[in-house]
């Protein structure tokens, strides 16, 4: 039987890490409690644009976090056996990216210290209401399902209980969607699409996420992984980035010509400035153009760090479709008078502008070394490394099916 | 199988153990309780459903440039910080200048929470802050609010406004707070004590007489028979949220 085994690794590199991880995070939350002191002013927030930044982080987080589970759903839900031994690491990665999506939302609240009022307040009308139902019911359920995978007594009901977090988690990501699609005010959001759009878009985004984590994993371990097993993995993220693409578009179209919000769209894809070079420049050159020929052209597509280098920019691509999504829709004017000019002192019928500020950033960023500092702990402390047995996989078929 | 690091773990999670145990004893002091019950008194007289409240704006008497109305409510609602960046600034009540570029019609008007019967903002609201009174009057509760500026994504009117900083010399009948979203009251403080809004008594005597505020529901009122008699306009009707905000000449 020939298993890649994990290796010891290094204490001084694994505390260096923790040390720098832990101090982003840090700096992160004080940069939080600044803005809690004196108050939103210091951030680049207003009356118009009031979800900036932290909103674009912790929202793709939380949308990854719900992907990022579909590889341990890919091996236990639906059998094969390739995705099998990455299940654990899977659903670490959903319960941290999870905790840390949340934890910039929270820190960035008016008033976080009030933040147990709505964890015992239902309110089922209201998006956010179901999603203290959502995310709490996510974290029990993956727990459980990481234990089933680990615990080898628990294994027989790993199918089961993956088989609930697996519905469970579109269910969350529907309604993470619908935060935005239930939106009946504005013009960029109102849109059943949304829905289905966000769950395909945390595909992606979790699935180069793992990628990523995984390669770094097998590095400081001087492991190699398969690279049939990496071109599986490479040729599904592909898949993934053509369909976040294909629904981009669709939702674009139908706001242009069912919902006939044409001023808006032009906006967003035209000539709003920023927002039209950050969505083709940034979402869907860098973001997805450029991560599918780093997966499919010949003379990247067998390479490793074309593999790496893809998922980078998937992520990268994915804040800044949220960043066109969520500061651009704010931006645009509210339409209340259709086809009058309207002007006032609190900039009706203006484009606002938004630049983050260093708070901001810095609470963003956080988020980002909270995620990378609870994995990083999460598979010291327990075995998380995917170690696959290559030869029984590849006389079963496991590799190519 | 190797048995990696097994000893570095332990002695790892021994570490971080004791850490988490001196951290749960610092915060935990004696004396220290972490939720309080609020002593706030009951009021003697809630509101009645039978009522709701409304206003008419006739768009005609309302005087491009006057703004009486914003005036009235920033003083009533103790609504005076000065920000470094304005768009960061509250803005309860606002004057909205309207010009359609075919005809060059031009219209003035005021702006503020539409009060709506089918509200987006309670709709929305995580924990209950944002509500509707039993006579239609839509508030934001300053002491439940979390300032997750959700009903600001949900309000088609921008009616809402999140305070950016500290506030001081507040209005004690109109409580406010940093880090908490706000919006136009119809003066539930005035009207709670038979008065009627400040920006509607500032109309009047600007002597423009453009805002009429009373019951919608009570037939005999001035304000349900002008709405009976001439053509009256809801903003943004289309999304059918029947507000008690009525506008007139547009």
């Amino acid at each position: 039987m020939m298993i890649q085994q994990q290796t010891k690794t290094d204490d001084g590199a694994f505390y260096f890490a923790l040390a720098v991880g832990g101090l982003i995070s840090a700096i992160g939350v004080a940069a939080a409690l600044y803005m809690e002191i004196m108050g939103h002013q210091v951030s680049g927030m207003n009356n118009q644009v009031f979800w900036g930044l932290p909103h674009v982080f912790g929202i793709f987080l939380i949308v990854a976090a719900s992907g990022v589970l579909n590889v341990a759903s890919i091996g236990s839900v639906f059998g094969k056996k390739a995705y099998k031994p990455r299940g654990p690491l899977s659903g670490l990665l959903a319960i941290v990216l999870l905790a840390a999506g949340l934890a910039i939302i929270m820190l960035d609240l008016g008033r976080a210290d009030r933040v147990i009022i709505a964890a015992t307040h239902v309110n089922l009308t209201s998006v956010f209401g179901w999603n203290m139902i959502l995310y709490p019911v996510f974290f029990g359920l993956v727990g459980l399902y990481v234990w089933t995978l680990m615990d080898r007594s628990k294994n027989q009901y790993s199918k089961t209980v993956g088989t609930a977090a697996f519905i469970w988690r579109l269910v969350m990501t529907t309604g993470t969607g619908s935060i935005f699609g239930f939106i009946i005010a504005r013009q960029a959001y109102q849109s059943a699409i949304l829905a289905p759009m966000f769950i395909i878009l945390s595909f992606a985004w979790g699935l180069a996420i793992f990628l990523i984590v995984q390669e770094i994993m097998y590095a400081r371990s001087k492991m190699e992984l398969h690279p049939q097993l990496r071109a599986r993995m490479k040729n599904l993220l592909g898949v993934f980035i053509g369909a976040v693409l294909y629904f981009v578009a669709v939702y674009h179209l139908t706001n242009v010509y069912y919902a006939k919000q044409f001023e808006f769209t032009h906006f967003i894809l035209v000539s709003g400035g920023i927002f039209p070079l950050l969505f083709w420049g940034g979402f869907v050159l860098l973001g997805s153009v450029v991560p599918l020929l780093l997966l499919y052209a010949p003379g990247f597509n067998e390479n490793k760090g074309s593999v790496t280098a893809a998922s980078y920019l998937t992520i990268a691509g994915g804040l800044f479709l949220l960043f066109v999504f969520i500061i651009g829709g704010q931006a645009y004017p509210l339409d209340m008078f259709p086809g009058m000019q309207v002007t006032s002192s609190f900039f009706d019928g203006k484009v606002d502008s938004y630049t983050p500020s260093l708070p901001e950033i810095l609470l963003s960023v956080g988020g980002f070394a909270i995620a990378f500092t609870m994995t990083l702990v999460g598979v010291r402390v327990l075995r998380f490394m995917p170690q696959d047995d290559v030869a029984k996989l590849q006389s079963a078929g496991y590799l190519h099916d | 199988m190797t048995e990696p690091n097994d000893k570095s773990r332990r002695g790892f999670l021994g570490a971080a153990a004791v850490g988490a145990a001196g951290l749960g004893v610092a915060a935990i002091a004696p004396g220290l309780h972490l939720i309080e019950v609020s002593q706030a008194s009951a009021p003697s007289q809630g509101a009645s459903s039978k009522v709701r409240w409304g206003m008419l704006i006739d768009t005609t008497k309302c005087a491009s440039g006057c703004d009486a109305c914003v005036k009235a409510c920033n003083t009533e609602n103790g609504i005076n910080e000065v920000l470094k960046d304005p768009r960061q600034a509250s803005q309860w009540i606002r004057k909205i200048d309207l010009k359609d570029p075919k005809s060059g019609i031009a219209h003035s008007l005021p702006m503020m929470c539409q009060h709506c019967e089918h509200p987006p903002c309670v709709d929305v609201c995580p924990t209950g802050a944002s509500m509707k009174r039993a006579d239609g009057i839509v508030l934001v509760d300053r002491h439940t609010c979390i300032g997750c500026r959700y009903c600001m994504l949900a309000c088609p009117y921008k009616a809402r406004s999140f305070v950016h900083m500290t506030l001081t010399e507040q209005n004690p009948e109109v409580p406010r707070g940093q880090g908490c979203v706000e919006s136009c009251t119809f003066c539930v403080q005035r009207v709670d004590k038979g008065q009627i809004p400040a920006c509607v008594e500032a109309c009047a005597n600007a002597e423009h007489n453009a805002m009429l505020f009373g019951d919608l529901n009570d037939l005999n009122s001035a304000i349900a028979q002008r709405v009976a008699q001439v053509k009256t306009t809801q903003v943004r009707a289309d999304l059918k949220l029947n507000v008690g905000v009525r506008y007139q000449g547009i």
